[in-house]
Formats: structure tokens, C-alpha cells, sequence
């Protein structure tokens, strides 16, 4: 690092410092390109496509081709069309899963976190709680209770099993956080605790709180795919991993019928990969010790 | 007047609260405008926490304190909020007193953002070199500055002329010049003197006799959450009668005594008891000088 990058990041400050490096790390530029590139596949694909990627429009099990760019199912669907449908639901489960999880992990750890005591020990238990529930076994339950499912119940079902890990460490970081004094200075300028959550607490968080989102985000759409798989998927939607469980139910696999389950696994694996080397770039940025000089 | 009145304060503390430990055992006194007491003891004895109950950051677990006679114990976000404009504090370690990502002169912002509201920009600004040049801060030279860009010196400063951007009446300073260096401890300390001169209550609270005994008029002795013995300055350490103050005054390093002329062998004190009765009550030894009882 040159001696006039260093002095330039001194008065740019510190956002901008992690800006400057993070657009400078490869592992955040490449991973998150990705991510992006296939998001924006996503949203804007279906708008070009049929909106009823279920639809049988072509000859069956053919292979890609010009007309049918990802081939065609067992039954003649068009594969590009359910991929690009497929695509945005699982952004959608991740997107709505992570969020959920997000909101309810940080309101659990700042308030057992700031407020300590006997609402953080109760807390605490509830977070333990659904932390050791075989989430799996529930969902499984719920999932087959539920007659008709869709992305949305899909993603508030995962949302609310996946953020007692992000309550956990929430609350740590602000049990730590709370103790300094600035928090009882803004406490003698009259604050209210939630004001001095957002305010103080929080940005003190942020590199934090940026790599909880994506890893929720991640895991939502790892796990949305893997209740697809198992049949718990959405009956009213096409997904990547319906995609996945639908082609080998039809033993798309032994027909060597390639094109149906190879773009959706390895969009899943793209995507969950990418957002795993976009955090570990992003922990590069935050921890200027990792930082490859 | 702020008055303390046989203030107690035990913490919860073991798993659903079910420990108890009593910091501050019944304590009184009075700091008067103008008045600079300063409480003294030792780490643990209790002076924080008791700083902490002033500025209402702790409760009190019983007794009360009243500001000017009306009880300011336990009452709602609002009248804390008045409270405040009254009643402000300095802590002891200036690098933790400012959010480090934030620019140090955030911390007076947040006071216009609270009290003053409706205050001009320009009338602000006024405000703020107003103060800054109360606590001898140059304007430019701290303004737009991150924490980490400042000297604790500067910081502790900063930190008061924001108090003084509320026309207080008492201020804690918890330990305010324990962390800076030497040369600028003076300074803050003169500063103290100054703000009592303007009619300010000071609530000094320090583990360093000479620096009680150098800005205060009146002085508590802690030990163990409880006071051992209180008076003016000038006769308590004139004249320490509890064992514990004598130990305290002889463990103040002297300029012309070397460790080996005469190492003072301090007087064996009783140990810490059950906190949760009474302590030992005062007794009036001479005019203005009252001592705990001790064996
Ligand atoms: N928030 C707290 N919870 C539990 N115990 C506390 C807390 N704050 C202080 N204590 C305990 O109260 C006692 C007095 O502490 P403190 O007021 O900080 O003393 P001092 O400022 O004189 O060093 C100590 O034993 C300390 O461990
Ligand atoms: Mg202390």
C-alpha cells in the first residue's frame, strides 16, 4: 500500500475507506457480479418470457436449442422459461426469508442485548429454544400441513426458524456496545433506547450486520431449495429446486435429459457460492488484517 | 442544592437476578451551588455508582436524592429529559465518552438536536464557540475532528463546554482526569474551579487525595459502599481519624520522601462484612468532621 493511498483513505473516512477497498477486493467484485448478474436475469427475464413457464409449448426432451435455449422437459416445457421463472422466486424466498429472519434476529438481540436483565434471560431462552428445534422436522410438518404453498409462506416459514444465530450475536456485540459511555451521554441528552440503538449502537455494527444479511440470504435459498427437493416446494410456482425435484422425478437423469436439471443446480450452487465469497471478501474489508496487500 | 438522603444501592447480578450485591450503602450529602465535594476511595468502594444514581444512568435501589427539594428518583422520559438540563456528567474515560465513527463535535449537535430544537444555525454556532472558548478549546482547531484525531484532554474539554451548552446547575465528573496526561490534568482542573466560580455544583469524584484535597471544599471518605468519614477538606486530612483515611493519606507518594526513608506500614483495617445492614454509623468529631464508628 502506497504511502498516498493511505494518506487519501485518512480523509475520505472510514465508509468510503471500506467502499474503496471492497471495489478493490476481487472476491466481493466476483461474487457479487455474479449474484447481481443472475438477479437481474430474474427480474427482467420473465418480462420477455411466457408468464406460464408450466405451459407445454414445444416437442419433448428436446435439447437446447435456438428456439428453446435451454431444451425443452420430459413434457415439452420450455426449460429457459421455468429457469428465469425459477430464478426470481428463489430471490424472492431468499430475499423475504432473510429479511424476516433479519427483523426479528435484531429486534430479539438489541432489545435482550440493551436491556439485560430478566428480558434478556427470557429471551434468551425463547432463542435457545427454536435454535435446538429440528427446524428441518418442522418445516416438514408445517410444509405438508400447508394444502396450497407459495414462495411467500415458504419464505415467512424459513424467515421464522433462521434468526436465533443472528439474535445470538446481536446481542453479544451490543452487550459490549452498551457499556461504553457514549451510550450514557446520549442517554443525558435526553434519548429514548431505541433512538440509541439506531443511532449509536448500530452504525458501530454495520460490516456486521451487512454479512448476517447476506448469509441469511444465502441460507433462506439453500433452504427453500432443499424443501423443493424433498417435494415441500410451492404448488403454485415454478422454483429452481422444483425444477430440480421435477426432473428427477421423471428420471430426467437416466433419459439424459441434462438440460433439465443442470441450470437450476448450478444457478442454486452459483448463487450460494457467490454470496459465501462475497462475505469472505467483505471480511477483508472490514478486518484490514486479512486484507491482501 | 442536590441532597443525597440515605441513598442505597444494591445490584442483581447471578443468573435471574438472584444475587445481590449492595454498592453504595447509606450515603448522604449535600452539594450546594458554588461547591466542589469530592468523594474518595478506593476501586470498588462504590463513588461510581453513586455518580451513576445522580445522573440517573442507575436507579436507586432506596432513599432519595432531590434537586433544589423536589425527589428526582424514578420519574418518566420526560421530566428525565429536564432533569438533564440541570444535571450533567463527564466520565472518566474520554475515548469511550465519543462514538469513535462518528466526528467528535456530534456530541454538541446531539445537544441542539434534543434542547434546542428551534435554535438557528447561526445563533448555534454562536453558541457552540461560546462554549468552546469557556473550556479554553480553540473552535478550529476541534471542530470537524474525529475522536481518535483529538487528545483526551481536548475530548474531556469537549465534554464540558457540552454540558455547558445547557446551563447546568451540578456536574459529576466520574475520575474526569484519571486517563490524561499530567500536563493537561491542571488545566481541566483549574477549569472545574472556574465552572464553581460561576456558581456551578461540582460532584468530583476521584481516588486521588491530593487532587480532592487541591478543588474541593468538603470531601467523603468511601470505602465498601459506605462512608467512613466526611468533613471540610482542610480538617479531614488535616486530622484523619478513621484508620481507613489515615491509610489513604500515608499511601499518597510525598515529593521530598523517598520509598526508602521509611516505608509507612499501614494499619490493619477491618474486612469487608455484610453489606446488606446498616453501616456503622457517623459520628460528629469536631466542627464540620464526622467519622464512622471503627474498633
Ligand atoms: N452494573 C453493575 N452490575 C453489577 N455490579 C456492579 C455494576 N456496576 C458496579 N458494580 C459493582 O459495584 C461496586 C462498586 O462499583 P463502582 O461504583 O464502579 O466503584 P468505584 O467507582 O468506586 O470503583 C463494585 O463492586 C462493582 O463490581
Ligand atoms: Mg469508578
Amino acid at each position: 500500500m502506497s504511502a498516498d493511498l493511505v494518506l487519501q483513505t485518512e480523509i475520505v473516512g472510514k465508509r468510503n475507506e471500506h467502499l474503496y477497498f471492497a471495489l478493490r477486493n476481487r472476491k466481493v467484485v466476483i461474487g457479487s457480479s455474479i449474484v447481481l448478474a443472475l438477479l437481474l436475469l430474474g427480474v427482467v427475464g420473465p418480462f420477455f418470457l411466457s408468464s406460464t413457464p408450466n405451459e407445454y409449448v414445444g416437442p419433448k426432451s428436446a435439447a437446447p436449442s435456438g428456439d428453446y435455449w435451454f431444451g425443452t422437459t420430459y413434457f415439452g416445457q420450455d426449460v429457459f422459461a421455468q429457469f428465469v421463472h425459477g430464478l426470481r422466486s428463489s430471490y424472492l424466498v431468499g430475499a423475504l426469508g432473510g429479511a424476516i429472519a433479519f427483523v426479528i434476529g435484531l429486534s430479539v438481540g438489541f432489545t435482550a442485548g440493551y436491556r439485560g436483565g430478566l428480558v434478556d434471560e427470557f429471551l434468551n431462552m425463547i432463542t435457545n429454544v427454536v435454535l435446538v428445534l429440528p427446524a428441518l422436522a418442522v418445516l416438514i410438518v408445517i410444509s405438508s400441513y400447508l394444502e396450497v404453498r407459495g414462495v411467500v409462506s415458504q419464505a415467512v416459514i424459513i424467515g421464522l426458524f433462521s434468526w436465533p444465530w443472528v439474535a445470538k450475536a446481536v446481542r453479544s456485540q451490543t452487550f459490549t456496545l452498551r457499556n461504553r459511555d457514549y451510550v450514557d451521554l446520549a442517554r443525558l441528552t435526553g434519548k429514548r433506547a431505541p433512538q440509541i440503538i439506531v443511532r449509536e449502537v448500530m452504525p458501530n455494527m454495520a460490516s456486521y450486520l451487512l454479512m448476517a444479511i447476506i448469509l441469511l440470504f444465502g441460507g433462506a435459498i439453500l433452504f427453500a431449495a432443499m424443501l423443493d427437493f424433498i417435494g415441500l416446494g410451492p404448488t403454485n410456482a415454478v422454483s429452481l429446486g422444483t425444477m430440480m425435484q421435477q426432473s428427477m422425478a421423471w428420471s430426467a437423469l437416466h433419459l439424459g435429459l441434462w438440460w433439465w436439471f443442470v441450470p437450476p443446480g448450478l444457478a442454486i450452487t452459483a448463487i450460494v457460492g457467490s454470496l459465501y465469497i462475497t462475505n469472505v471478501g467483505l471480511d477483508e474489508v472490514f478486518n484490514p488484517k486479512l486484507r491482501e496487500m | 442544592m442536590l441532597e443525597l438522603e440515605h441513598v442505597w444501592k444494591s445490584y442483581r447480578i447471578g443468573a435471574l437476578g438472584s444475587k445481590r450485591l449492595t454498592a453504595v450503602r447509606d450515603v448522604s450529602f449535600q452539594i450546594a451551588p458554588g461547591e466542589v465535594l469530592s468523594v474518595v476511595g478506593e476501586s470498588g468502594s462504590g463513588k461510581t455508582t453513586i455518580g451513576k444514581m445522580v445522573l440517573q444512568l442507575a436507579s436507586v435501589t432506596r432513599g432519595t436524592i432531590r434537586l433544589d427539594g423536589a425527589d428526582v428518583t424514578a420519574r418518566g422520559h420526560r421530566e428525565r429529559k429536564a432533569y438533564y438540563r440541570r444535571v450533567q456528567g463527564v466520565f472518566q474515560d474520554p475515548f469511550s465518552s465519543y462514538n469513535p465513527i462518528f466526528k467528535a463535535d456530534r456530541v454538541l449537535e446531539t445537544v441542539r438536536e434534543s434542547y434546542f430544537p428551534r435554535t438557528g444555525r447561526g445563533e448555534w454556532n454562536e453558541k457552540v464557540e461560546n462554549s468552546l472558548q469557556a473550556v479554553r478549546l480553540d473552535p478550529g482547531s476541534v471542530l470537524g475532528k474525529y475522536p481518535h484525531q483529538l487528545s483526551g484532554g481536548q475530548l474531556q474539554r469537549m465534554l464540558i463546554a457540552r454540558a455547558l451548552l445547557l446551563d447546568i446547575e451540578v456536574l459529576v465528573a466520574d475520575e474526569i482526569i484519571s486517563m490524561l496526561d499530567a500536563s493537561t490534568r491542571i488545566d481541566v482542573l483549574n477549569l472545574l474551579g472556574e465552572l464553581k466560580e460561576r456558581g456551578l455544583g461540582v460532584l468530583f469524584i476521584t481516588h486521588d487525595l491530593s487532587l480532592a484535597n487541591y478543588i474541593s471544599e468538603r470531601v467523603v471518605i468511601m470505602r465498601h459502599g459506605a462512608v467512613v468519614e466526611t468533613g471540610a477538606t482542610g480538617t479531614v486530612f488535616g486530622d484523619p481519624r478513621h484508620p481507613y483515611s489515615r491509610n489513604l493519606l500515608a499511601s499518597v507518594p510525598q515529593l521530598h520522601r523517598k520509598w526508602s526513608d521509611d516505608p509507612a506500614t499501614p494499619q490493619e483495617l477491618e474486612p469487608d462484612g455484610d453489606r446488606s445492614v446498616d453501616p456503622p454509623p457517623l459520628t460528629r468529631v469536631g466542627e464540620q468532621h464526622w467519622v464512622a464508628a471503627h474498633p
